[in-house]
C-alpha cells in the first residue's frame, strides 16, 4: 500500500453525543499522528441528515466508514482503543 | 374468528395484533402508544408474532409500521413470512418499511456507541410514512456489542424514552435465556420487564417428545388480561393462540332439530335422534364398532346434503371406505360429490393442539355442518393429559359455538380394565349423549352391546341392546333377559326361536278351541231353535185347550137356559142361584 494514499473517512456523529464527540476528537488525534495531511473527514450529523444515515445503513453512532483505500471498512464506537483500530485501518505496522 | 375480532378491535387505546386468541386474552391487544417486550427462546416465534402485528396494523387497522431487523435480513424475513400468505412486497410499498439493522459480520468495534443515529434515521422515516407501529426484533443481538451493563441499560432506556415520545405502539423482541429459566434472564432486560407496560413471555417446551408453544402476558398495566399460559401455533395463517373461554361468552343458538344417528332403532332410543349442535361420545373397546356406528351417523349427515368432516386418526381415508363399505355404509358416492371430506390425521404428529387447530381449520375449510372425529383419544398419548383434557373441552366448546353436530369416539383400553366411566379423556362429563359400546362374552361367543349412558334433553331407553353389523348396515336387536342374564347372539337367536314355537302352539291350540266352540255354539243354537219351536207348538196347543174349554161352557149355559127356557122355570131364581155357588 503506498504511503501516500489520501485517506477519506466519513464519520457519522449524532448530533453533540458525548460518545460523537469523543470519536470526533479521537479521529482528529488519530490523524494527526498516523496520517498528517494525507487525510479527509467528512462529518455527518445523523440528527440533521437521518435520510443519509438510513440510505448508508448506518444505524449504531458515531460511526467511522473508511472509504479510501480500499477496502471499505466501518468501525463503530468512539474510536478510543487505538490499536484494534489502527490494525483495521491498516495503520497497525508503523505503530509497532 | 372473524366476528370475534371486529368485535375486540373496537377497544379504545389498544393495538389489536390480529393474532386469534391473543386480542381475546388482553381484551383487545397490545397497549396503544406504550412499549410491549416480548421474550422467548430460540424459535419461539417472537418475529413471527410481531410481524403479524405490523401487517394486521398496515392491512387493516390503517396504522403503517416499521419492522427493524437486528437479526435476520429483511428479505429472509419476508421469504419467511409468505408462507403464511401475507402480502408483504404489496405492503411494502407504503405500509411496512423494513430496516435492516444487522451489525455487519467484519464490523470493527472501538469504544462506546450509541442507538442515537438509528432513532434519527427512523424518525424521519416515521414521519414520513406516518408509521404507528414499530418492532425492534432481537435487540439483544445488537447490545451484545456493548460490554458495560450500564451502557445496555442506557441504551434500553433510549429505546423506551424514544418510543414513549413518539407515541408508537412498540415490540421489543429479546431472547430469554431457555425456556425453564425465563424469569432469570439477562439483567438489561430484567430492567426492561419493570420499565414497560406489557411483557409477554413465549415458551417452547417438549413433553414425551411433542413439542409444546405456549404464551403467557406477564404483565399488562392497566389493563385485566389472562394471566395463564395459553398454548399457541404457528399454523399456516401465522400465529394462533388457542381460545381462551371466557364466561362472559354469548351462548350458541340451541335448536331443538333433532338428526339421524345412521340407524333407526338408535334414533328411537334416542327418542328422535341426536340434537342438532350436540356432542357425541362414543366409548368403548377396539372392534367394538365404534367407527362404524361414527360413519353411519356421517353417511345419514350425507344423505340430507349436510357438509361433513369426517377425521379419522386411525386408518388411510380409503381403508376407512373400504371397510364400512363391508357393512353397508356408502361413503365413496359423497366423496366424490364433495359433501363429506376424509381426512387421515395419522400421519399429522404434534400436540393435541396441533391437532384441534387443524380439525378446527379443515372443519372451517368444508363448511362443516357434522363432525366425526375417530378417535379422539388419540390427543391422549401424544401429550399430556392436562392438555389433552383441556383441547378436547376446547373441541367441544367450540363445536357448540359453531352449530357443528359432533361425534367423538373414545377407545377405552381394554386390558387397563377400568371401569366403565373410566373414559380416558374426562370428556363424558362434557358431551351432550354418551353411548358406551361394549363387548358381552357369552356361551363362546362375543357380542357387541350398546347402551346410552346419557342423553341430555332427550328421554332414552335404558336397555341394552345388541349391535349387529351386517352387510346391510347396522341394526340393533333387543337383548333377552332371562334369569338376570342378559342374551345376546346364538343365545338370542335361541330365545328367540323358543319362544316362535310356543307361539304357533299355542296359536294352533287356540284356533282348536275356537273350532269347537264354534260346534257347541251351533249345536246350542240348533237345540234352541227346535225348543223354542215345540214352545210355540205348546202354546198353540194350549191356546186351542183354553178356546174349546171356552166354546164347551158356553154351550152348556147355553143349553141350560135353553132348558130353563123350555122348562118355563123362574129365570130370577134360577140367575140368583147360578151367581152364588
Amino acid at each position: 500500500m503506498s504511503r501516500r494514499v489520501i485517506y477519506k473517512f466519513r464519520l457519522y456523529v449524532a448530533g453533540d453525543a458525548l460518545n460523537s464527540a469523543q470519536a470526533l476528537a479521537n479521529l482528529g488525534l488519530l490523524c494527526r499522528e498516523y496520517l498528517p495531511d494525507r487525510h479527509e473527514i467528512e462529518v455527518i450529523d445523523v440528527f440533521k441528515e437521518p435520510k443519509r444515515a438510513l440510505a448508508d445503513a448506518i444505524f449504531m453512532t458515531p460511526a467511522l466508514v473508511k472509504l479510501v483505500p480500499s477496502p471499505v471498512r466501518i468501525i463503530v464506537g468512539t474510536l478510543s482503543q487505538t490499536q484494534p483500530l489502527l490494525q483495521a485501518l491498516g495503520l497497525a505496522a508503523p505503530s509497532s | 374468528m372473524k366476528p370475534i375480532q371486529s368485535s375486540v378491535s373496537a377497544v379504545p387505546n389498544k393495538a389489536p395484533t390480529g393474532i386469534t386468541g391473543f386480542d381475546e386474552i388482553t381484551g383487545g391487544g397490545l397497549p396503544h402508544g406504550r412499549t410491549t417486550l416480548l421474550m422467548g427462546g430460540a424459535g419461539s416465534g417472537k418475529t413471527v408474532f410481531s410481524l403479524q402485528f405490523l401487517v394486521h396494523g398496515a392491512q387493516d387497522c390503517k396504522e403503517p409500521g416499521v419492522f427493524v431487523a437486528f437479526e435476520e435480513t429483511s428479505k429472509r424475513i419476508m421469504a419467511n413470512a409468505e408462507s403464511f400468505g401475507w402480502k408483504l412486497p404489496e405492503l411494502q410499498r407504503k405500509k411496512l418499511y423494513f430496516l435492516d439493522a444487522q451489525p455487519l459480520p467484519d464490523l470493527i468495534q472501538s469504544g462506546d456507541f450509541d442507538l442515537g443515529g438509528m432513532l434519527a434515521a427512523l424518525e424521519s422515516r416515521i414521519k414520513e410514512m406516518g408509521a404507528r407501529r414499530i418492532v425492534f426484533d432481537a435487540l439483544d443481538i445488537v447490545l451484545a456489542l456493548l460490554t458495560d451493563p450500564a451502557k445496555k441499560r442506557r441504551e434500553v432506556y433510549r429505546l423506551h424514552a424514544w418510543l414513549l415520545d413518539h407515541e408508537l405502539t412498540g415490540i421489543i423482541t429479546a431472547k430469554a435465556g431457555g425456556d425453564e429459566t425465563i424469569s432469570v434472564i439477562q439483567q438489561t432486560f430484567g430492567c426492561m420487564q419493570f420499565m414497560v407496560d406489557c411483557a409477554v413471555i413465549l415458551s417452547h417446551s417438549v413433553a414425551l417428545g411433542v413439542s409444546h408453544r405456549n404464551l403467557r402476558v406477564q404483565k399488562y398495566r392497566g389493563s385485566s388480561f389472562d394471566e395463564n399460559e395459553a398454548p399457541f401455533l404457528i399454523g399456516a395463517k401465522g400465529f394462533e393462540v388457542a381460545d381462551v373461554r371466557t364466561p362472559g361468552r354469548l351462548n350458541a343458538q340451541m335448536s331443538n332439530e333433532r338428526v339421524s344417528s345412521g340407524v333407526e332403532r338408535l334414533d328411537t332410543m334416542l327418542g328422535g335422534g341426536y340434537y342438532r349442535g350436540a356432542s357425541v361420545l362414543i366409548t368403548g373397546y377396539s372392534g367394538t364398532a365404534k367407527t362404524t356406528l361414527s360413519a353411519a351417523f356421517a353417511e345419514a349427515a350425507c344423505r340430507r346434503g349436510e357438509r361433513t368432516l369426517f377425521v379419522s386418526f386411525d386408518s388411510d381415508c380409503s381403508e376407512v371406505v373400504r371397510n364400512l363399505a363391508s357393512v353397508g355404509i356408502r361413503l365413496d358416492h359423497y366423496l366424490k360429490n364433495g359433501c363429506l371430506r376424509m381426512i387421515s390425521a395419522r400421519s399429522i404428529a404434534g400436540s393435541a393442539e396441533t391437532y384441534l387447530v387443524r380439525v378446527k381449520a379443515f372443519a372451517r375449510e368444508h363448511e362443516a355442518r357434522c363432525l366425526v372425529i375417530d378417535p379422539v383419544s388419540t390427543w391422549y398419548k401424544s401429550g399430556n393429559d392436562l392438555t389433552a383434557q383441556s383441547v378436547a373441552d376446547r373441541l367441544i366448546d367450540w363445536a357448540k359455538g359453531d352449530g357443528i353436530t359432533l361425534v367423538c369416539t373414545s377407545l377405552l383400553d381394554e386390558m387397563s380394565n377400568r371401569a366403565q366411566s373410566g373414559s380416558s379423556l374426562q370428556i363424558s362429563s362434557l358431551a351432550d349423549t354418551w353411548i358406551h359400546l361394549s363387548y358381552l362374552v357369552q356361551a363362546g361367543e362375543r357380542n357387541r352391546g350398546l347402551s346410552i349412558v346419557k342423553s341430555r334433553g332427550t328421554a332414552h331407553s335404558n336397555q341394552v341392546r345388541e349391535l349387529i353389523l351386517s352387510d346391510s348396515g347396522v341394526t340393533l336387536a333387543d337383548t333377552y333377559t332371562a334369569g338376570g342374564e342378559v342374551l345376546m347372539g346364538t343365545l338370542r337367536w335361541e330365545k328367540e326361536r323358543a319362544e316362535r314355537v310356543a307361539a304357533e302352539a299355542a296359536e294352533a291350540e287356540a284356533k282348536l278351541k275356537r273350532v269347537t266352540l264354534d260346534a257347541e255354539e251351533a249345536e246350542l243354537e240348533v237345540r234352541l231353535k227346535s225348543l223354542k219351536t215345540l214352545l210355540a207348538a205348546k202354546q198353540l196347543e194350549k191356546e186351542l185347550l183354553v178356546r174349546s174349554t171356552r166354546n164347551h161352557e158356553g154351550e152348556r149355559s147355553r143349553g141350560r137356559t135353553q132348558i130353563n127356557e123350555l122348562r118355563g122355570a123362574d129365570a130370577a131364581i134360577a140367575g140368583e142361584k147360578e151367581g152364588r155357588p
